[in-house]
């Protein structure tokens, strides 16, 4: 027989068996009534005595073609199904707690497993280096000091001396306006060197890869198409290669298309352009671009560091800032490579967020493991019974452990095959709520490593809960006899490891709890912050850029950027217009520059400052107050008067206060135009909520000075009742066209918008941890009822004689609440201690909250107090109304 | 559970295995008969449940040292499944044989004279 017919002719096989047994009995019964003339019943009594037990022979029989360790797990698990749906109420319990704890989890670890822990997906990934520089020497601007972007003088210096670098390159993420098409449009757009792409070493889907020859200044404009792009402009059109795009009025070539997926670094793009650097006139300065590198193999991050430093120095003697300026100045800034590794730089600070979430995930499904585990120490004890006359029996200790074990393994793992459809639903909400700040968003999956995560998940959790149940009764067979279900002993022994259990869950919700309302408090801090802007959801921002073949006089764009304003004033419901290079909190480089105040000594130089260019009723359209002072005027802008309006914390660290600063002048160096301050404002939080506000510098939009230009491109601020809508953006864009009806209206956003991606991070770990410490109260109120309803079950007996004995109703529901208390009281203790430690874990993603802060030290302890006195209050009152009749009625 | 256990309590691991063999080597019988004649053979010195004659007749098909058919039996006029021994069965027959001589040779020279000892 093979192993297939012992699987499928298992059936003919034991009908053959069971007509040979009983035709042998038959025989014998007959050959008895014949030989010694004995009645049929007799006979027969006589045969079966002979033969033995019918069915322990034909076990026997049949399970010599059987596996049997594994038939009889089948039947266990038969018997475990047949169980479960004896009792569905359990089992719905059981598998929803778990679906979602082990749902969570996994859901979590999909997203810690592609953020954190997979490599990029760029081939030999972990070679990838950004080109970080610190520059501790410059002062003024703490940006500099831990983080200086590259210049592209630097990039000629690194890539064409190092020795550690197999490639390097460096690249700005910036907007493009491409015209042409159907219409104009504002797309991403990477501006990158060469090298980049070799860095990355992704070929493209079509067509050839950018060179150096690319990026000669008077070579061929070339460009490439990202997937999305190409769909999305061209539908898929590989006939595109060849064809010429208009990017800022620049004709360009499509030379290929990346694949579907492809990022530079973590910045989604729909175009790549080359670079077209002019080697010997790059100045030394120019610090805004991102550098990256491939390392040679084997070379480690120390030695790449080394290597650069010993570049800087030719760099200051192979460039220069012009006639007349020091090449070696830089030398102050005491400029430092700092390189990490690309991973390192994508995923950023969201890694504690992540662990963060990570564990108070666990600590859930640990929770929702001891609630289980108690719900099937309860089940276990309702079937003492049966398992003592199964021991009885002789069934095995390890036979019954094995049984009770398998039960709750089956459990965890139907709750993990759930739990998958709880995390699939999770990702895709998460990834359609998309948190702004979550990078390498587009990559999260549930993949093999997350599936595999599930079943290890499923069975340590199965095995967790199961094992307390198992252990207990495999080993308290001796105490438990068989018809006295009443004895108190065991099930007392029992009593205490469900209060154990108790104070576990109450415990661990303690700390999720602290956990979420130090992330509560966090918020709240951050919405109570004046970021230096009112009613952001009325005040709509949108960029526009005038490209120089539109407008080809430098001085007439500010002209037509007026007039645009002057349109957008008149869209109904518009109430101010202003603009700005750069709008609040918005991504995207800030001019910087050396201010010097008259009449000052610096020891060495000015300190860095950041500036901006705005228009006349920028700061009133942002609702920004003028501390001291006054707004510029159309008037005096026209009039090139040289005024400058600087921020709060600025004209206090020059002049000591706002008032003081009017009046006064400031240069951007000796011997440069003195411009007047006509106003000071308050601070603005430029770089998000939870940073401090820099100081700034407010050029008119119009400047005067050498080398300053009017900004080509700017972001609108409109102040109206009817931001963010669709009819408004119409409007606008209808205005806009009045102007010029080449000109494309680009990410339009609400301040709002605008804001709460900067508190995306705050709000994803809030929304976390509030959803876990919710489910950890809810599980704690249901483990705590749990406990307090099983203990009146038992106790009903006593509380009869108590009650007969003249006990009062008050004090009975006392009783009660006060025991479930006193098992919080401990969990609580306990967990506040704990709860210390994850607090100080978390620190860095507090702002304006102590990790030790009072309040919600204070206040967790009592409403988790609350909460079991109400979950033991219900069970109480029903001990109260018992009946000392009935109850005593079954002695 | 595990399908070691002994085939009875009173015999050896694999004496009744032999046993059927040697029976079926004789002729070829179904279950009732192979027991009638195991019983007679031993004249009833040999007290088995005749149960225990299923497991391991079921372990010698498994092991194909058996064969077995479905015929009509003519004497009672009832569906049997009467086993014949293999060549295989043969072979394995013969070599049990042997080795339990050797056995029982060796057990009675170390029983023998401590017997007699005994004895006298």
């Amino acid at each position: 027989m093979t192993w297939f017919e012992r699987i499928f002719l298992r059936r003919r096989l034991n009908d053959e068996l069971d007509e040979e047994l009983r035709g042998h009995i038959e025989e014998k019964t007959e050959q008895l009534m014949r030989l010694e003339n004995l009645p049929r019943a007799q006979a027969r009594q006589a045969a079966l005595r002979a033969f033995g037990n019918p069915a322990l022979v034909e076990t026997r029989s049949r399970e010599v073609w059987q596996w049997p360790t594994l038939e009889s797990l089948l039947a266990d698990l038969r018997l475990a199904f047949r169980r479960l749906g004896k009792s569905p109420g359990f089992a719905v319990t059981v598998l929803l707690t778990l679906a979602i704890g082990i749902g969570a989890n996994t859901a979590v670890f999909s997203v810690v497993n592609t953020v954190l822990l997979k490599p990029l997906p760029y081939p030999d990934s972990g070679r990838l280096v950004s080109l970080r520089l610190n520059a501790p020497g410059a002062a003024g601007l703490a940006n500099f000091q831990k983080d200086l972007p590259l210049s592209a003088s630097m990039y000629f210096a690194f890539s064409e001396n190092n020795r550690t670098f197999e490639s390097l390159g460096i690249w700005i993420a910036q907007k493009a306006n491409v015209t042409g098409l159907a219409r104009p449009e504002q797309v991403n757009t990477a501006f990158l060197s060469d090298g980049v792409l070799q860095t990355l070493a992704v070929p493209p889907l079509i067509g050839r890869e950018l060179t150096a020859a690319d990026q000669a200044p008077n070579g061929p404009k070339n460009v490439m198409l990202s997937y999305g792009y190409w769909q999305r402009r061209f539908g898929g059109d590989r006939s595109v290669i060849g064809r010429t795009l208009i990017i800022d009025s620049q004709p360009r070539t499509i030379v290929s298309v990346m694949p579907r997926g492809f990022r530079v670094v973590d910045h989604d793009f729909d175009l790549l352009v080359p670079f077209a650097f002019v080697r010997n006139t790059q100045p030394l300065a120019g610090f805004g671009f991102q550098g990256i590198g491939r390392l040679k193999p084997g070379i480690t991050i120390p030695q790449a560091n080394a290597d650069i430093a010993r570049l800087i120095p030719v760099w200051m003697d192979s460039f220069s800032n012009g006639h007349g300026f020091d090449s070696h100045w830089y030398r102050r800034w005491r400029i430092t490579p700092d390189f990490h590794s690309l991973k390192q730089e994508v995923v950023g600070n969201v890694g504690s967020v992540l662990w963060v979430v990570m564990g108070t995930i666990g600590i859930v499904l640990l929770i929702a493991c001891v609630n289980v585990a108690n719900l099937l120490l309860v089940r276990a004890e309702a079937r003492q019974l049966e398992l003592s006359i199964r021991s009885a029996l002789g069934a095995g200790r390890s036979r019954i452990a094995r049984e009770l074990l398998f039960e709750s393994t089956l459990l965890g793992f139907l709750g993990g095959a759930l739990g998958i459809g709880v995390a699939a639903a999770a990702l895709r909400l998460l990834v359609s709520i998309g948190p702004a700040n979550l990078p390498r968003l587009a990559e999260i999956s549930l993949d093999p490593g997350s599936l595999l995560f599930t079943l290890g998940l499923s069975l340590l959790s199965g095995l967790l809960f199961g094992s307390l149940p198992a252990w207990k009764y495999s080993r308290s067979r001796a105490t438990i006899s068989l018809g006295a279900t009443r004895t108190m002993s065991a099930s007392r022994e029992l009593h205490r490891s469900r209060n154990l259990l108790v104070i576990a869950q109450a415990a661990m919700a303690v700390v999720l709890l602290v956990c979420a309302v130090l992330m509560l408090r966090t918020f709240q801090q951050l919405r109570r912050v004046d970021p230096g802007f009112t009613d952001a959801s009325s005040l709509q921002t949108l960029h526009i850029a005038i490209p120089d073949t539109a407008v080809p006089d430098q001085r007439m764009v500010t002209r037509v950027e007026h007039d645009i304003a002057d349109q957008l004033a008149t869209v109904p419901g518009v109430t101010s217009v202003g603009f700005a290079a750069l709008a609040p909190m918005e991504e995207g480089g800030y001019g910087w520059s050396l201010i010097y105040a008259e009449g000052k000594t610096y020891a060495g130089d000015a300190p860095i400052r950041y500036y901006n260019y705005i228009s006349p009723g920028y700061f009133q359209t942002l609702g920004t107050r003028m501390v001291a002072g006054r707004d510029f005027t159309w008037k005096e802008i026209y009039g090139n008067e040289p005024k400058v309006i600087v921020s709060e914390n600025l004209a206090r660290e020059e002049w000591g206060s706002a008032r003081a600063a009017i009046g006064k002048r400031i240069q951007q160096g000796p011997g440069l135009l003195l411009y007047q301050v006509i106003g000071v404002t308050q601070d603005l939080r430029q770089n998000g909520v939870d940073q401090r506000a820099p100081a700034i510098v407010y050029w008119p939009i119009l400047p005067v000075g050498l080398y300053m230009f009017p900004p080509r491109a700017v972001t609108f601020a409109v102040r109206s009742g009817r931001a963010g809508t669709q009819a408004f953006l119409r409007d606008v864009q209808q205005a806009v066209w009045q102007v010029d009806a080449d000109l494309p209206v680009a990410s339009p956003h609400t301040m709002q918008e605008i804001e709460s991606k900067s508190l995306a991070r705050t709000s994803f770990t809030l929304v976390m941890l509030g959803i876990a410490a919710a489910m950890a109260l809810a599980l704690g109120i249901i483990g705590i009822y749990g406990v307090i309803s099983y203990a009146v079950s038992q106790r009903t007996r006593e509380i009869g004689i108590r009650l007969a004995l003249g006990a009062q109703q008050r004090e009975l529901r006392w009783m009660f609440v006060r025991s479930a208390l006193i098992l919080t009281g401990v969990g609580i203790v306990a967990g506040l201690g704990a709860a210390v430690v994850v607090a100080h874990l978390m620190r860095t993603l507090l702002f304006g909250v102590s990790p030790l802060d009072p309040l919600s030290f204070a206040a967790v302890p009592l409403i988790l107090a609350a909460t079991a006195a109400l979950a033991s209050f219900l069970p109480a009152c029903r001990a109260a109304t018992v009946n000392p009749v009935d109850a005593l009625r079954a002695e | 559970m595990g399908n070691n256990e002994k085939p009875s309590r009173d015999l050896f691991p694999g004496a009744l295995e032999m046993m059927i063999l040697e029976s079926l080597r004789r002729q070829a019988a179904h279950g009732y008969a192979l027991v009638q004649h195991i019983q007679q053979r031993s004249n009833n010195l040999l007290q088995v449940e005749e149960g225990s004659l299923y497991p391991a007749l079921q372990r010698l098909l498994k092991a194909k040292l058996v064969r077995a058919q479905w015929t009509v039996s003519q004497s009672t006029n009832r569906r049997v499944r009467i086993y014949e021994i293999t060549k295989t069965g043969l072979r394995h027959l013969e070599h049990q044989i042997s080795s339990f001589d050797r056995m029982l040779e060796g057990v009675q020279m170390v029983l023998g004279p401590a017997k007699r000892t005994a004895n006298s």
